[in-house]
């Protein structure tokens, strides 16, 4: 029986379910301190003086330092995105040592026996700030004399990038029947993975040797980058990524804190913890979004596209952390979505502003792509008198005409868009629900029905290396994956990913099973640690499958040829006679001649009886880097209930048919699925991180910042078309930010839908009942 | 220093322990039942909810003093013999889990609603589950998960 696509339930969830878990904060050593860390109250401000001896005098308190003290030894943050060559890229000190840049930016740190004493003694810390203008406003930022965020570099603005291809989208808006342009705000959001960010450092006595525990998606690349930050030789240090509970972009990050917690560890030579409270957590773990899009769309009256220009601000925050002027350019190439057209012109400008730094959250520029193309689809579908979903259909790529190369240059492998769209308005009864939102608006019922649809796309499997070094990306794209077989014949499967809640023990394990033909339960998958697994690229954008899945699917396709060698060699047989099914190597045409893939492998072990010139082993490893990206796609529908007299929405129905290519594990593929629409559809209705105007957060901890919970959430009807990609051998395309790409503009889009016939033109999100309210009130105005 | 006796997962505990210090930093770092996990510092998340004398208790808003004399139940405690509850087994194959960080405190909290009732409707386990943040599974497949459990329970297996 075939394992890939078995609903197999996950090996990982025993110790998660009876409290066995290793999460970093769970982590203790004998004579462990503990850190806290003091943090700027406010957004931008000269530090004066930092003075923390009177800490040292509270109980318990056993060290303290300045970003002065600390300065020494200690690099800059890095930036590995430096998108264009001429980009601003400030210094990032760990720790802030003569000038703070947005609240939460740290000043000092104590160390003390235990965390509530750390924690006090932060209080008798004293510092003098000189408060310096905040810089909150985009627009204003690039004004002519705005204060600046980073004053030596004389301006604000951090880069343009700009994308322009086919014809020219002046002459095409000249040309065009129908011109629409738009302006749509991303807010910024807060990730919130569950689990707090933390770190412990453990050294090894007397040999400047650490071993680092993070709450981290990176493992391996904070290994390199804590090595060139803190001075401390790579090969000096292990990360190790524990149980991590959730990361959604925000733990593929390089923090101050955790070079912080190196650099103290390394000077006390005892191991030191840092873990951030969730308050903690708002103002210093990085923030998603963050954007205003002008979007234009050139079309004729008959709805066919001509072109589409985007003009993007980005709020960078106050300093570039790992990939932030990276992730409006991961969107840029899918601002066309899945239309066809002849014209495309973008321009990306990052600006500086002093509030907390923004960089990867699901889906990481893509989802605003497609919220701005969606949306104004939903405009244009307006105007012209059409149907959404029939404006879509006149512009969509055809199934026939893949692999298609689209106007922004990415060559699309394969997708039918067709028969998702098909399925999806039949699960969800689109004509049905249209003809209730026409009775309903005839009536002028109070509570007004909208229909929102989304049919996306979107690029993962990040990414062929050569791709990456054109648009700058410090790094490659590959991903390592290497197969042990063990003498009694089990396996250990080691890749390079690092899996935060995406079940990859599970969803591994079905891929070697299948290719070695060995039982599920005999493989054990090895992550999260550069000792065990020494080479990888990580986890974050649905690359995980897609090319550390494919890198586990070579390397056990490489056992398998290197055992089919010696299993020639042991059965008296040319290698070409023999047949390889379900484990078992025989010889054609004689069944009884057959040695099972356990065996060879035991055999192996003994080393008594192997071909001339074989090595003792039959493991292999293999490393990927993929040819091309994946492009999962599929079709939203939303249906949303909005009470006229309260603002409130309440979503009555969502249907969402993902085509994600082939599918390993149809069980956690849906839990993936269910998951992205949660946090897309509380971009849409509920998240937001506010400032007041002079930079604070004022949406500072979970009483304020509004993550649904439960009763906030419909139940979703999900399905699926399978295309599979054809540029792996899995036919594999990635999940994991499918859902979150997909729900926001159907979400907004219905409850645009809803209020249309009362006015109502566009919302700002998150589209709570007072914005609602707000909007009605002005349209009948 | 107050002097403190209580029950944990059916081991009884003397401590002393300071008058401010919260009941989930007395299980995780006195007792080192790390399976109960911090989630946030204003009583939101529901991350660490524990049972306590028959009540599911958010335990960053309990003091440990205030458990002297008490029973309390983690999610460490609930397996028997290694015999997982009909909500574990639940969660397991509805792949009501991802990264886990928020499964203690959903597997207590719904074992309470079931407590007072056996056969909630799916609206009523939303509700129930309010004070408890998911962030990964979008909380349908543990409401269905909570649902398989009531009627397994019914069966008298313990939830
Ligand atoms: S940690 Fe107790 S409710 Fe969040
Ligand atoms: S499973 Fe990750 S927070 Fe619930």
């Amino acid at each position: 029986m075939s394992e890939v696509g078995t609903a197999r339930l996950r090996k990982e969830d025993a110790r998660l379910l009876t409290g066995q878990t290793r999460w970093t904060d769970n982590i203790d050593a004998t004579g462990m301190l503990h850190l806290a860390v003091l943090r700027s109250p406010m957004a931008h401000a000269r530090v004066d003086r930092v003075d923390v001896s009177p800490a040292l005098e509270r109980p318990g308190v056993v060290a303290a330092f300045s970003g002065a003290d600390l300065a020494e030894g200690m690099g800059s943050l890095p930036c590995a995105w430096p998108v264009t060559e001429d980009i601003v890229l400030p210094d990032h000190p760990p720790i802030a040592t003569s000038e703070v840049r947005f609240a939460g930016d740290p000043v000092a740190v104590v160390v003390a026996r235990d965390r509530y004493a750390a924690a006090d003694a932060l209080e008798a810390v004293e510092v003098e700030y000189t408060p310096l203008p905040p810089v909150l406003d985009l627009e204003e930022a690039l004004a002519e004399g705005a204060p600046l965020v980073h004053s030596d570099k004389g301006t604000n603005r951090c880069y343009d990038w700009p994308l322009r291809t086919g014809e020219d989208f002046a002459e095409v808006r000249r040309r065009a029947e129908v011109t629409l342009k738009r302006r749509y705000h991303q807010q910024r959001l807060i990730p919130n993975a569950m689990e707090p960010r933390a770190v412990v450092v453990t050294p090894t006595a007397a040999s400047d040797e650490y071993t680092v525990h993070s709450s981290t998606q990176i493992p391996h690349i904070l290994r390199v980058m804590l090595a060139v930050v803190t001075g401390v030789p790579e090969h000096k240090l292990r990360v190790v990524a524990p149980d991590v509970g959730g990361g959604f972009g925000s733990k593929l990050q390089v923090y101050g804190e955790e070079a912080i917690t190196l650099a103290v560890a390394r000077r006390l030579g005892r191991p030191v913890k840092w873990t951030e409270s969730r308050s903690e957590g708002y103002l210093a773990t990085h923030h998603g979004r963050g954007m205003i899009q002008d979007i234009e769309i050139a079309a004729n009256r008959d709805g066919t596209l001509l072109g589409l220009k985007a003009d993007l601000l980005v709020d960078m925050g106050a300093y570039l952390m790992l990939v932030t002027p990276g992730i409006p350019i991961l969107g840029a190439f899918m601002y066309p979505g899945i239309y066809k057209m002849g014209s495309y012109e973008l321009n990306v400008t990052g600006v500086f502003t002093t509030r907390t730094p923004t960089d990867a959250y699901r889906g990481a520029g893509r989802p605003e792509a497609t919220y701005a193309i969606e949306r104004i689809m939903d405009e244009l579908a307006d105007e012209l008198g059409l149907d959404p979903v029939e404006l879509r259909r006149r512009n969509w790529i055809r199934h026939e005409e893949f692999p298609y190369t689209t106007i922004a240059g990415l060559t699309y492998d394969s997708g039918n868009y067709e028969a998702a769209t098909d399925k999806a308005l039949a699960l969800f009864d689109y004509d049905k629900l249209r003809a209730e939102q026409a009775d309903r608006n005839q009536r002028g019922d109070t509570v007004r029905l909208g229909i929102g649809v989304s049919t996306y796309t979107e690029m993962c499997g990040l990414a062929p290396s050569r791709v990456l070094r054109d648009l700058r990306y410090a790094a490659g794209g590959w991903e390592a994956a290497s197969v042990r077989m063990l003498p009694t014949g089990k396996v250990e499967v080691v890749t390079g990913t690092s899996p935060h809640g995406q079940g990859h023990a599970t969803s591994w394990s079905q891929i070697a099973a299948d290719v070695l033909g060995v039982p599920f339960d005999d493989v054990q998958v090895v992550h999260g640690d550069t000792r065990a697994a020494p080479q990888g690229m990580d986890t974050y954008g649905s690359r995980s499958l897609v090319v550390g899945g494919t890198a586990v699917h070579h390397a056990a396709t490489k056992v398998v040829d290197k055992a089919r060698k010696v299993a020639a060699h042991l059965l008296e047989a040319n290698e070409g006679d023999l047949e390889f099914t379900d484990g078992v190597f025989s010889v054609k045409g004689s069944p009884d001649a057959r040695r099972t893939i356990q065996e060879i492998a035991f055999e192996t072990f003994t080393s008594h009886d192997l071909p001339d010139g074989v090595e003792p082993t039959i493991n292999a490893g293999h490393l990927t880097d993929p040819d091309n990206f994946s492009y999962p796609h599929g079709t939203h529908l939303c249906a949303v209930e909005v009470d006229t007299e309260t603002g409130q929405t309440r979503i009555r129905s969502y249907v969402a048919v993902d085509d994600v290519g082939r599918v390993i594990n149809p069980l956690i593929v849906e839990g993936q699925v269910h998951g992205g629409l949660a946090q897309g559809i509380a971009q849409a209705l509920y998240e937001e991180a506010v400032y007041d105007e002079e930079g604070n957060l004022v949406s500072g901890t979970m009483a304020d910042y509004l993550v649904p919970a439960a009763p906030d959430l419909p139940e979703f009807v999900t399905d699926r078309t399978e295309t599979p990609a054809t540029t792996n051998p899995l036919g594999v395309k990635g999940v994991g930010e499918a859902g979150t790409i997909a729900s926001t503009p159907a979400v907004v889009g219905a409850i645009v839908d809803a209020l249309r016939p009362l006015g109502v033109r566009d919302l700002r999100m998150p589209c709570t009942p007072e914005r609602v309210w707000q909007a009605l009130k002005e349209a009948s105005a | 220093m107050t002097r403190i006796s209580v029950k944990v997962d059916g081991t009884v505990y003397q401590d002393e322990v300071e008058p401010r210090l919260l009941l989930i930093h007395y299980l995780r770092d006195r007792l080192g039942l790390t399976g109960t996990p911090i989630g946030c510092d204003t009583s939101n998340c529901g991350a660490c909810t524990v049972d306590l004398d028959g009540a599911s208790v958010k335990s960053c808003s309990v003091l440990a003093v205030q458990a002297d004399g008490s029973e309390v139940t983690t999610v460490q405690g609930l397996a028997r013999d290694g015999e997982w509850t009909a909500l574990q087994h639940a969660f397991h194959e509805r792949h009501a889990l991802q990264c886990g960080y928020c499964t203690p405190g959903m597997l207590m909290a719904a074992r309470d609603l079931l407590r007072d009732n056996a056969r909630p409707t799916p609206d009523e386990v939303r509700h129930a589950l309010e004070g408890n943040l998911c962030r990964c599974t979008g909380y349908q497949n543990i409401v269905r998960a909570v649902l398989d459990a009531a009627e397994t329970a019914e069966q008298g297996v313990a939830t």
